[in-house]
């Protein structure tokens, strides 16, 4: 017990303590500054852009894929369940070199944007495309337990009732997996915000246009500019506190709304 | 995130549908009024294969092929090189020494936390799994900020004469920060569900705790704890973010393997860094092939 506030401390929490009191040599003028220079707004804007855009994908074909898993008995179903757990298991750096390496305009999927006029590597759409891989496992993930346990008796209702297919889907499924949904998209939003090792790769790291807050971070450090890097560090853990928060309360949404149920 | 996220991690590869379980009827049977007529079913599964096929093993076989496109002799080439062979060397090093301090950490976090009631032991539960709620860059800078040479220790640790920053100690630090969450989160619903009972009759009938510990505790929470160690050791050798800002990248010395990647991938030497890069696919697949495994016998218990 007492080992393990002792460790908890000497890894985590001192640590991190740290940050703030290097924080705290600013003053608020200094810091506010520092956290919001145009480089910085910049990298903002394509952080949360592309983290944004590739959790709303994930979030619309997520459910596809976990209904798919659930639902259908298929050749190759069980090996696309385990398929799914790869982001999760692969180094970032591996994802990372396999993404642009696929993307490239020679690479398997780039041959063919090039003719379309598609860019994807050392664009904004890279890093989305790298963002949606990485958090691919995020709402299949919570939407699978949330399937498997509807009962099917609800449904059967709804249909001997007189509701049709596309009703009972709209007004019986989907208020069902609402949580499951947004807790997938915040679970996938709040890793992308994060997000290193598979977008350093692809970003191409252009000052302005593909430069992503952690790594601008890691830029400034290089510099030894730990003030610059201490301020943007601490608008990214204010969010993703913000973010913990929010995932915590919809976890207590849904369970409430389980309850009712 | 910490609670969801480790649960959707845990259950992916815990609990899914059994496999091979028939689960609505086979395409082309009578449709029932909770069923989809056949072409939407196709076409859900056509979408889900596409995506997941697209995104996930087209990637992973892009980095088989480009590893081997020079040939195999190149290929072991690229994996025999003496930088290459020392970042393995290092990152079974700093993982060697990382995941035990996290097991022990792990158990005695568990222990306290499913055994004992006690104020602030929610705020304990949030703390451990604040690691996985920060960027890995952020773990990795916090040491820096700490024992850097600007750092706050940083002046102290150079008059004596001890390097953290740049070097393995500081590698240590920031895989077994991003690391410290698995062990504990995997043993906490455990060892709550199992209840104490066990323990208080070993105790009753004399045993020593140690005893009790090696006797009844650890056999009762054995298969929990490999997930978790399955887990933590794979995150500890892929780790890049945090480990590459404390690490100062010096080829052969201070480069795991996934910096090596980065390193090679920098140095336009592409075969190379594929190959690399494909030890750590390898190194990825037996942890899932392990948690697939391990999942099944801790359901049976």
């Amino acid at each position: 017990m007492g080992y393990t506030i002792v460790y908890l401390s000497l890894i985590v929490l001192i640590p991190l303590a740290t940050l703030v009191i290097k924080t705290a040599e600013l003053s608020p003028g200094e810091l506010w500054t520092l956290a919001t220079s145009p480089r910085a707004m910049a990298s903002y804007q394509v952080t949360f852009g592309a983290s944004l855009a590739a959790a709303l994908v994930n979030t619309a074909l997520g459910p596809i894929v976990a209904w798919a898993l659930v639902r259908y008995q298929f050749p190759g179903r069980a090996l696309l369940d385990a398929i799914v757990d790869i982001p999760f298991a692969l180094p970032t750096a591996v994802s990372g070199l396999a993404l642009t390496a696929v993307l490239a305009p020679t690479g398997w999927i780039g041959r063919w944007l090039t003719p379309l006029g598609i860019k994807a590597v050392f664009t904004p759409l890279g890093i989305t495309l790298a963002l949606i891989f990485i958090g691919l496992p995020f709402v299949v993930r919570t939407v699978q337990p949330v399937l498997e346990e509807l009962e099917p008796e609800v449904e059967e209702a709804a249909a001997v009732l007189g509701a049709t297919r596309w009703q009972i889907l709209g007004r019986v499924v989907l208020p069902a997996l609402t949580p499951a949904l947004l807790t997938g998209f915040a679970l996938a939003f709040a890793r992308a915000i994060g997000e290193y090792g598979s977008v350093v790769f692809i970003s191409g790291n252009k000052q302005f246009e593909t430069e992503i807050t952690p790594l601008l971070i890691m830029t400034r450090l290089e510099q030894f500019d730990y003030a610059g890097a201490t301020a943007l560090a601490l608008v990214m853990l204010v969010v993703s506190f913000a973010m913990l928060l929010a995932i915590n309360g919809l976890g207590a949404w849904a369970r409430r709304r389980a309850g009712h149920a | 995130m910490t609670d969801a996220l480790a649960m959707a991690a845990r259950r992916s590869a815990r609990v899914g549908p059994p496999l091979g379980a028939p689960i609505g009827p086979p395409i082309g049977a009578p449709i029932a009024a909770t069923d989809e007529p056949a072409w939407v079913r196709r076409t859900v599964i056509g979408v889900a294969i596409g995506f997941v096929g697209l995104f996930v093993l087209v990637p992973l076989a892009a980095v088989v092929v480009e590893a081997l496109r020079a040939g195999l002799a190149a290929y072991g080439r690229a994996i025999a090189e003496p930088a290459a062979l020392s970042a393995v060397k290092l990152t079974f090093l700093a993982s060697a020494i990382a995941v035990p301090l996290n097991v022990v950490f792990g158990v005695a976090a568990a222990w306290a936390i499913a055994r004992f009631r006690f104020p602030g032991r929610s705020i304990l539960i949030t703390l451990i799994d604040l690691p996985l709620a920060v960027s890995p860059v952020i773990a990795g800078m916090v040491y820096l900020l700490l024992f850097g040479r600007q750092g706050l220790l940083g002046p102290w640790l150079t008059d004596h004469g001890i390097k953290v920053v740049f070097a393995l100690p500081g590698i240590v630090l920031a895989t077994t920060f991003v690391t410290f969450p698995f062990v504990a989160r995997e043993l906490i619903p455990l060892m709550e569900s199992q209840g104490a009972e066990e323990e208080e009759a070993a105790i009753v009938l004399g045993a020593t705790g140690w005893q009790t510990f090696v006797r009844v505790t650890l056999p009762k929470i054995k298969w929990g704890l490999w997930y978790g160690i399955v887990l933590c050791t794979a995150r500890a050798m892929g780790e890049f973010g945090a480990v590459s800002v404390v690490s100062g990248h010096i080829r052969g010395r201070t480069a795991t393997l996934p910096l090596h990647v980065e390193i090679l991938y920098n140095e336009y030497e592409y075969q190379a860094a594929f190959a690399v890069a494909s030890l750590l696919v390898v190194l990825a697949l037996a942890s899932l092939v392990a948690r697939r495994v391990i999942a099944r016998r801790v359901e049976v218990i």
